[in-house]
């Protein structure tokens, strides 16, 4: 599209015939795009008295905002974690292949890694807008190395570190750089951890707490210093216990100024966290509630034995495990199926569930006026779903970029 | 004077579109021959825009060659606001159908020079070559447009303050907060709708009863300004029977006894379809 092109010349696109997600309602509404955001067709009626160019029926069909993923490690065989891969060309080849789960923005997560891994991986993890090649890339997703020991999960021991000195330097040439962050998971009981926080949030990096054991006072005072986030709530933390509920108790805290809200991943794939547990988190607090993936590099590739790193693993269904072993190695589950598993397992609403994978990080990474919601002016990257929310067609920027072989877009 | 009785809101809304309906298609309107409709606000004629929209969706109505004059907006109410009557036109109306956004009109409340848009909104209406069928709705106190009691009776297009009673109906809209109620309006005037071809009155519910007993079985009277259509020459009533409830038995009977015949004004319902 050349530069000096206008905003009035361009096309304008109506799709019809569909119930759009829009001020937390599924309303039969009309979606117009023009130039890649979503039209005010209103305001383009009475100020620039002009109609549509094209219209597309939807065949009564759901629209939403494109789901985005928080945490993702990896998919499709590429592990962002992994220097000798060139992480460009996997990050891209993931973005790509995201686009059929209605995924239409990401955060590529590195595990906890050695300063020369995230000096090599993270400048290749440059933030950019969506497209046709694949789902718009937000920044990446650090978890650790500043996290805890006895929480580390998966995490290598050897890399871990903790603050000394001058804290947020060292956290500096840990990383390299924080241009192409977006999300820093760490443990706030870390002595000297809070005034990283207070930096790192004012220089618009979302602090995540996770791996971690610490208690509550200790995630409050981390919140009140600027984090927003909890990293795969009930996952490497300690155990909600009713005389310290640990980083769990965030959810009903009354330490927390009301405006400042938090927000928590959950990996709602039916096997990492009981629905049991998806429901207390939803109930206790739904409007902080981010489904995210935490996917490991076997997503997408189907039933079946996979060599990922040193490991040989067994993948059925949503199960990954060890091979041979019945030891859980991580989530093969996409987005879109923990939005449907979310749904069924709460009985919440069709809105709350696709607000789970859209208004929430969104909101939670502060871009909600591009991103996660269908409101005038937002990027036009939605998703077409049926009833059952199951992703028919994709849609970045107002192009289509994946369909369904069923779908007539 | 036609008075078109019907059972009850849904029926008399079907009339009513029905009616539009034909009109606009027996006009055969065409690219150098445009249809011009005046079209009302407020609740009454929800369910006749529902009706046309319908029409529309199945194939039988195309607004392409239709200009519309809207009667008023509030004055100083933000374009975009809930209340205002261009929402209220593009929700309930025009967004469901195919009409041209340069043929849709509607007063701009928010105009620097408000006097000027009044004039150039009557010197559209002139070059449209006037309108064809202008539809209206009514107040409890026989208002139509907001020409409100006391208005002339030949008064054109103009800003006019609203009558207490008005701002206080209104206040529901806004928060039952008065201070947020806008006191005045940009209307056609009583003249500018009295010059078109046709016009259609809507009047539904027992409390418009009075207004229309005031209408029809009074004289004319700046008090209830929708009585000066009693010398328009081609003026329809459309009303259920709630607000028939305050009319002379002998009208009721009479315009009842009518039925047959005006019912042939809108059966059978003509259809684009055919016509292409």
């Amino acid at each position: 599209m050349p530069p000096h092109k206008i905003g009035t010349e361009a096309q304008i696109v109506q799709f019809t015939n569909c119930r759009i997600l829009r001020g937390h309602e599924l309303i039969w509404e009309d979606l117009w795009i023009r130039e890649g955001r979503i039209l005010d067709p209103e305001k383009l009626f009475f100020e620039e008295k002009k109609s549509a160019d094209v219209k597309k029926d939807c065949e009564g069909h759901i629209l939403a905002p494109g789901f985005i993923d928080v945490q993702i490690n990896g998919g499709f065989g590429v592990d962002f974690s992994l220097t000798h891969e060139d992480i460009s060309a996997g990050v891209a080849l993931v973005a790509k292949n995201l686009l059929a789960y209605g995924v239409t923005s990401f955060c590529p997560t590195l595990v906890t890694s050695p300063p020369d891994v995230y000096h090599k991986v993270l400048p290749q993890i440059t933030v950019r807008n969506g497209s046709s090649k694949g789902a718009g890339v937000l920044g990446a997703h650090v978890e650790g190395p500043f996290i805890s020991h006895e929480k580390r999960g998966a995490h290598p021991d050897s890399h871990l570190r903790t603050f000394e000195g001058d804290a947020f330097q060292e956290l500096l040439k840990t990383y390299g750089s924080l241009d192409n962050i977006a999300i820093i998971t760490l443990a706030p009981e870390l002595k000297r951890s809070h005034e990283v926080i207070k930096e790192l949030t004012s220089r618009g990096v979302c602090v995540s707490v996770g791996h971690s054991v610490s208690h509550l006072k200790e995630a409050e005072e981390a919140v009140r210093n600027g984090a927003r986030f909890i990293t795969h709530l009930f996952n490497a933390m300690l155990p909600f216990h009713h005389r310290d509920p640990g980083i769990v108790g965030l959810l009903t805290s009354d330490q927390i100024a009301p405006e400042q809200q938090v927000f928590f991943g959950m990996i709602a794939d039916g096997i990492h966290t009981h629905p049991a547990a998806l429901r207390i988190a939803h109930r206790a607090h739904p409007k902080g509630l981010v489904l995210v993936t935490d996917a490991l590099p076997a997503l997408g590739l189907g039933n079946g034995r996979h060599t990922l790193g040193q490991q040989e693993i067994e993948v059925d269904g949503l199960r990954c495990c060890v091979a041979g072993t019945n030891t859980l190695c991580g989530s093969v589950a996409s987005l879109d199926t923990c939005v449907r598993h979310f749904l069924q397992a709460t009985g919440c609403s069709v809105e709350t569930a696709l607000e789970a994978a859209t208004l929430h990080p969104a909101q939670l990474l502060g871009i909600e006026k591009q991103k996660g919601t269908l409101d005038f002016g937002s990027d036009a990257d939605f998703v077409v779903l049926d009833d059952s929310l199951n992703v028919k067609a994709t849609y970045i920027a107002g192009d289509l970029v994946w369909k369904d072989k069923t779908f007539s877009h | 004077m036609r008075l078109v009785i019907l059972d009850n809101y849904d029926l008399a809304s079907e009339w009513a579109a029905k009616y539009i309906c034909n009109r606009i298609i027996q006009f055969k309107p065409g690219k150098d021959r445009y249809f011009t409709l005046g079209l009302p606000t407020g609740s009454t004629p929800l369910g006749c825009y529902k009706k046309l929209i319908e029409y529309h969706k199945n194939g039988d109505l195309s607004f392409k060659y239709v200009k519309t004059f809207n009667m008023d907006e509030y004055v100083g109410l933000p374009r975009n606001h809930p209340e205002s009557y261009h929402s209220y036109m593009w929700n309930n109306f025009f967004k469901h159908i195919d009409i041209d956004p340069n043929n849709a009109h509607i007063l701009d409340g928010n105009a620097s020079d408000l006097q000027a848009e009044c004039d150039a909104f009557e010197k559209k209406i002139e070059e449209a070559g006037g309108i064809d069928l202008f539809v209206g709705g009514i107040g409890p106190d026989g208002h139509i447009a907001f020409n409100e009691p006391g208005s002339s009776l030949v008064s054109r297009t103009r800003l006019k303050t609203l009558a207490m009673d008005t701002i206080l109906a209104n206040a529901k809209y806004f928060d039952g907060d008065l201070s947020k109620v806008p006191t005045m309006a940009l209307t056609v005037g009583v003249g500018t709708v009295m010059d078109a071809r046709e016009v259609m009155i809507l009047i539904t519910g027992a409390h418009k009863a009075f207004a229309l007993y005031k209408a029809i079985e009074e004289g004319v009277n700046h008090m209830w300004t929708v009585s000066a259509f009693q010398q328009h020459p081609r003026t329809i009533f459309v009303c259920d029977e709630d607000a028939t409830l305050e009319l002379r038995v002998k009208t009721v009977k009479y315009f009842k006894g009518l039925m047959h015949v005006h019912n042939k004004l809108v059966d059978p319902l003509y259809s684009m379809k055919e016509e292409n």
